[in-house]
């Protein structure tokens, strides 16, 4: 299932190999677009040539119905893909900066990279500017540090802020789009093609525009009809890498294990308590928290169990153990990584302790000691916790 | 010898090819296209030759290449490299390969690069800013439908469109 991670997939050596794959295509879909030529570039905001609004928007809608299509159909997983973190008012501020400096000199970075490989001295130039620029912020923005980090979402979509689904959210911007397509085209013909003095080859027929055009809208409405696969279709994906875990049970833990990685500072420990909110107040293990079902469909509630540190851990205590599993596979989609399920639920754990004392002392099950360990043989359970971390991928502008 | 440049391809057809390609950097990496932070790493690998000890005092900095890290050992870079031989190649091909300086008619060439590079640190300064240039936050973070990414994008064109009219002797005729 995609994404792949590359890096880990095929170590340092063969990622870098790809990246530097994609590179080659990313360079050679913006030469051919002409965006080698700063005039190309700069006539976009004399309305004398469209180039830069045409091509990038086709990329973007093109993407994104790549991406989102794939992820309808249950071969790509969203929840993977990074998405570039909102920090909305420095990146308004920052886009104005960048917009300034992209008709002083003619170039964004991207473009001036293509321009200075094919000799290009402006965009030679404009790229040496940029590397200056890069370093000039760092020196500066300890004097504007907490704007810098304001207004700072860490996954927000445009279709939360509309509050649409994504389907809806994509084939809206596909139609806004193909509307801004036909506006670029109807606004070249009044302003002239003179701008760069070159023609644009392929003298497409009006039929295959709308042929384009109409395979565009079909995409982007089939991405709405499908729909984005909630956690039930979800699970159903993932069930062939996920489901092994649960039958051989090498996630159901022991409650020694439990008491083991309770005590273990070198851990953070999350433990979940299914069970209901009035059995959890006559009992509960301290530092647990109550949960139902119903919270852990709730992206937002599972946000900060899928950003647990890299010694985060999850651990579910439910009586039954069907509600135990069905809360595993909501957890295990929504991308938590380490999550284990305690056998039994409080009841093997009760049983086990029940009358256990600690140098003639009554134990405490709420806040269970590691001493409780000793009293039993050191192969009473398997250890079963493998502490998976996954090192997420920062992005390429960090 | 008369070596006839070829006519860029239609704007559409590029664009499909650009987002093919992205779609393929997001499923093979996760993440999307960028340049910018392959500057930004450049610079700080040349500040690193220079003023080790600064690169560890400036946090922007040192959280890419503190001690003995090399600002230059990451994807990015990769990514920087093979669009240079992208372009490069292309521009081969459709014999564009050549050294010239592409300005307005009615400036004269150190005039214009000089406000190339004018106008390039001002392009770094606000990548840096906007935490991503116009390929890695408006067409990646687009594609994604990140809100931040979207406001960028639009901030980008208005900041443009605001000056164009001022510098207007830079591109006219």
């Amino acid at each position: 299932m995609l994404p792949i991670e590359i890096l880990s997939e095929l170590g340092k050596i063969g990622g870098y190999a790809v990246f530097l794959l994609i590179g080659i295509g990313f360079g050679v879909a913006l030469e051919l677009a002409g965006f080698g030529d700063s005039r190309r570039l700069a006539a976009q905001f004399y309305f004398k040539d469209m180039t830069v609004l045409k091509t990038m928007f086709t990329g973007i809608i093109v993407a994104a119905i790549l991406i989102f299509l794939s992820a309808a159909i249950g071969i790509l997983d969203f929840s993977q893909i990074i998405v570039n973190k909102t920090f909305l008012w420095p990146g308004i501020v920052g886009g104005l900066i960048m917009g300034v400096g992209f008709i002083v000199g003619g170039y964004c970075p991207g473009t001036s990279v293509v321009a200075a490989s094919s000799f290009k001295i402006d965009g030679l130039t404009f790229l040496v500017g940029a590397i200056i620029g890069t370093g000039l912020f760092g020196e500066t923005v300890p004097f504007f540090d907490e704007f810098w980090n304001s207004s700072y979402t860490e996954r927000l979509l445009v279709s939360d802020w509309l509050g649409w689904s994504i389907g809806a959210t994509v084939f809206a911007i596909v139609i806004m789009a193909l509307v801004m397509f036909y506006g670029a085209e109807k606004v070249e013909e009044f302003f002239k093609f003179k701008g760069s003095g070159k023609k644009v080859s392929w003298k497409i027929t009006k039929k295959a525009y709308k042929i384009g055009a109409a395979a565009l809208f079909t995409m982007a409405l089939l991405v709405w009809i499908i729909g984005q696969p909630d956690l039930d279709r979800k699970w159903e994906i993932m069930e062939s890498k996920y489901g092994p875990q649960l039958d051989s049970k090498e996630v159901v833990i022991s409650p020694l294990e439990y008491v083991k990685t309770y005590n273990d500072a070198s851990l953070r420990l999350v433990t979940l308590d299914l069970r209901s909110p009035k059995a959890f107040n006559e009992f509960k293990i301290k530092g647990s928290k109550n949960a139902n079902l119903e919270n852990l469909r709730d992206a937002e509630y599972v946000k900060h169990l899928a950003s647990l540190p890299a010694n985060g851990l999850v651990i579910l205590i439910a009586d039954d153990y069907a509600v135990a599993e069905q809360a595993w596979k909501y957890l295990k989609v929504q991308n938590v990584i380490n999550v284990y399920i305690m056998e039994n639920g409080l009841k093997d754990y009760n049983e086990l302790f029940a009358d256990k004392t600690i140098h003639g002392e009554e134990i405490d099950l709420a806040s269970p000691p590691a001493e409780l360990l000793h009293l039993f043989p050191e192969d009473a359970y398997i250890s079963k916790i493998k502490i998976v971390t996954k090192k997420r991928a920062g992005g390429l502008c960090g | 010898m008369e070596n006839k440049q070829r006519p860029v391809k239609n704007p559409y057809f590029a664009g499909i090819i650009l987002g093919i390609v992205l779609f393929a950097a997001f499923a093979l990496t996760q993440g999307g296209l960028g340049a910018s932070g392959a500057l930004s790493r450049i610079n700080i690998a040349i500040t690193k030759v220079f003023a080790p000890e600064h690169v560890d005092h400036v946090s922007t900095f040192a959280a890419a290449a503190a001690g003995d890290k090399s600002a230059l050992d990451h994807a990015s870079i990769f990514l920087l490299i093979g669009t240079f031989v992208g372009g490069m190649a292309s521009a081969f091909f459709n014999k564009r390969l050549k050294v010239e300086v592409f300005k307005g008619s009615r400036i004269t060439k150190p005039q214009r690069l000089f406000f190339a590079l004018l106008g390039g640190i001002i392009m770094g300064y606000g990548a840096r800013f906007a935490r991503g240039c116009t390929s890695g936050q408006a067409l990646s973070g687009g594609a994604v439908l990140s809100l931040g990414s979207w406001a960028f994008m639009f901030s980008v064109f208005i900041g443009g469109y605001a000056v164009a009219y001022f510098v207007r002797r830079l591109w006219l005729d």
